[in-house]
């Protein structure tokens, strides 16, 4: 079943359609994958999705609930968590408190009980720590934990958003350009990682340039131009699409 | 961890209780009534701290948020409700809840007031009030918007206090009786008091930062940080910005009117320089100093530049002397843009060990 549907979806700045009338359905528990060339549209989607900015008109249902115009806060805590395509981290946190953040729709303590230190907000911060690292863990970034998340190397930062994501065991995770200023071989650790993701249950939306990375992990693709729709399939169908391979693939080899 | 979490608070309630009998040892306890009033001073600063240092928002306001607390105590407990030749319903149902309290002023009146300690809960709670008021429009702008919409509101309320004949005007509230706590223990001014009060003061000084510890190191206090650090990645993790902005405001607040109400109490008046937009700026000194996101440093200088400016060690230079400390601390603090402009004059020296 299709877990996040967007149906009609656009938006526009000034003159400019961003986003014009797209529609797709990304399923659950597998990896879909939004490209285009550059300026497509495909970020303004991913923030349309996550609450970022509104759409002028069309929906986004997620899990049969619409969602369309919601706060980012609520989104994410109807179980959709995102990394950003220039990341965004506290930088003046720790890696491990700032994947801690992660765990925060997961948790509970208010201020009154942080302020008092009640018992079990004490024992809920420990279990917020212990997730934390589980999902440092995964990433195999623990070395890096407590040092600061901004004198961290770009790739490191990249894994430390994408634990924090992780830590709030999403139903949905969506990537903005994850390979971006990764090298070869980090993209390939990076393919590995997102395949695992899918094993664990969680539906991944990746909004991505790099073809070797989509083509390689992606059940289904949907592809953009000038914010409009203009292919949607399995990998192998869209590489061997005339139009996609004349006006994104063909672009690309030039 | 967990002693380390304590450590400050522990600290200040050794000396609450080991300060007086020592200073008094030593000949010198008339120290104590400066220490007294710069741990209420303290006070408001570390409210300040979680909101400026840890929530990354700039108020320009809080020693407004300071003279709404002493203020509202004073004026609530010094209004006389007997001199009704027929008290109104509300007034005697107060009365006979033992809400109420009958004494005679310094000039020789008899009065018949809301009990100090009431008039102080009620002033905190109106402080609490102004705060979720004031907040919801205003904590939608960022940086020096904010700084500039806070310090209107600290001026309304300094020129408010100055121009409110039932306030005082220039002259403001004096004869504020003392605020009892516990029976036999009031926060008030005086020789035969001053122990006690200190001790009082700094136990209240050692709460405050003990729960803003308990709350810096927790869920919120990191969604807190986490907002001050970029407030997109906050709210895609699922943090209602926006009312967290409100909250730690909002308690930043009452930690001033706390502080207000009770210095009030124990000076035994307040007066419109207590909302002046220059003590606004030395709540904001006092932070930076401290070095913005930490409460100890901030506990610390506030203890110490406000001793020091009460015992007068500053002359008329007082307000000065924050002013330059504001612009000195700017310069050396790794954010500013002035500061790295500044030392990129100066010569480049090697970081060892890398």
């Amino acid at each position: 079943m299709s877990l996040l549907e967007v149906q009609g979806l656009s938006r526009s700045f000034g003159g400019l359609k961003a986003v014009d009338g797209v529609g797709f359905a990304a399923q659950a528990e597998k990896i879909t994958a939004v490209i285009g060339p550059n300026g497509a549209g495909k970020s303004t989607l991913f923030n349309l999705i996550s609450g970022s900015i509104a759409p002028d008109s069309g929906q986004v249902a997620f899990d049969g609930a619409e969602i369309t115009g919601r706060q980012p806060h609520e989104i994410a805590r109807l179980g959709v968590s995102r990394t950003f395509q220039g990341i965004k981290l506290a930088k003046g946190m720790t890696a491990l408190e700032n994947v801690m953040i992660g765990r925060h729709t997961r948790s509970r303590a208010g201020f009154l009980s942080a302020m008092l230190a009640l018992p079990w907000s004490r024992s809920e911060e420990r279990s917020i720590r212990e997730e934390a690292m589980r999902a440092i863990e995964l990433l195999g970034i623990a070395q890096y934990a407590s040092r600061p998340a901004g004198s961290l190397p770009f790739g490191i930062q990249r894994s430390v958003e994408l634990a924090r994501a992780l830590a709030s065991e999403p139903r949905l995770l969506l990537l903005d350009e994850p390979a971006s200023g990764l090298n070869v071989r980090e993209t390939r650790v990076l393919s590995e990682l997102i395949l695992r993701i899918r094993g664990m249950g969680i539906s991944v939306l990746v909004v991505e340039h790099d073809m070797s990375l989509v083509m390689g992990i992606s059940d289904e693709v949907v592809v953009l131009n000038f914010g409009r729709k203009i292919a949607q399939g399995r990998p192998k169908e869209i590489q061997a699409d005339p139009e996609v391979i004349s006006i994104y693939l063909g672009e690309d080899d030039a | 961890m967990r002693l380390q979490r304590l450590l400050p608070a522990a600290i200040l309630a050794a000396c609450a209780f080991a300060l007086p009998p020592l200073f008094a040892a030593m000949g010198v306890a008339f120290l104590l009534t400066q220490l007294t009033m710069s741990a209420y001073y303290a006070l408001a600063s570390l409210g300040l701290c979680a909101l400026m240092g840890y929530a990354g928002q700039i108020s320009l306001g809080q020693a407004g948020f300071f003279a709404i607390g002493g203020y509202a105590s004073a004026f609530l407990c010094t209004r006389d409700l007997g001199a009704a030749a027929a008290p109104s319903g509300l007034v005697r149902l107060l009365d006979s809840s033992g809400l109420l309290v009958r004494w005679t002023d310094p000039y020789g009146k008899a009065l018949l007031t809301l009990a100090p300690a009431l008039s102080g809960l009620c002033a905190v709670l109106l402080a609490v009030l102004v705060a979720a008021l004031l907040g919801t429009p205003v904590l939608r702008l960022k940086g020096h918007y904010l700084a500039m919409a806070t310090l209107g509101f600290g001026i309304v309320i300094e020129k408010v206090a100055r121009g409110t004949k039932a306030l005082g005007g220039a002259d403001g509230i004096s004869a504020v009786p003392g605020l009892a706590i516990l029976p036999g223990l009031s926060v008030t001014g005086g020789r035969a008091a001053r122990s006690a009060n200190f001790t009082i003061a700094w136990i209240v000084l050692a709460l405050g930062i003990l729960v803003l510890t308990n709350l810096v190191r927790s869920r919120p206090g990191r969604a807190l940080r986490a907002l001050r650090d970029g407030e997109e990645a906050a709210a895609a993790m699922g943090v209602d910005t926006a009312r967290y902005k409100l909250k730690v405001f909002v308690i930043a607040a009452a930690f001033a009117a706390i502080a207000g109400v009770l210095l009030t109490h124990y000076n035994g008046s307040i007066g419109p320089g207590e909302a002046a937009s220059t003590r606004s700026v030395r709540y904001v000194a006092i932070v930076a100093v401290g070095g913005m996101d930490n409460l100890v440093g901030t506990l610390v200088s506030g203890l110490v530049l406000n001793f020091l400016s009460l015992r007068g060690v500053f002359g008329s230079f007082d307000d000065a002397v924050f002013g330059a400390i504001l612009i000195l601390v700017m310069l050396m603090s790794p954010e500013g843009k002035a500061a790295r402009a500044f030392r990129s004059l100066l010569p480049k020296r090697k970081v060892a060990g890398r």
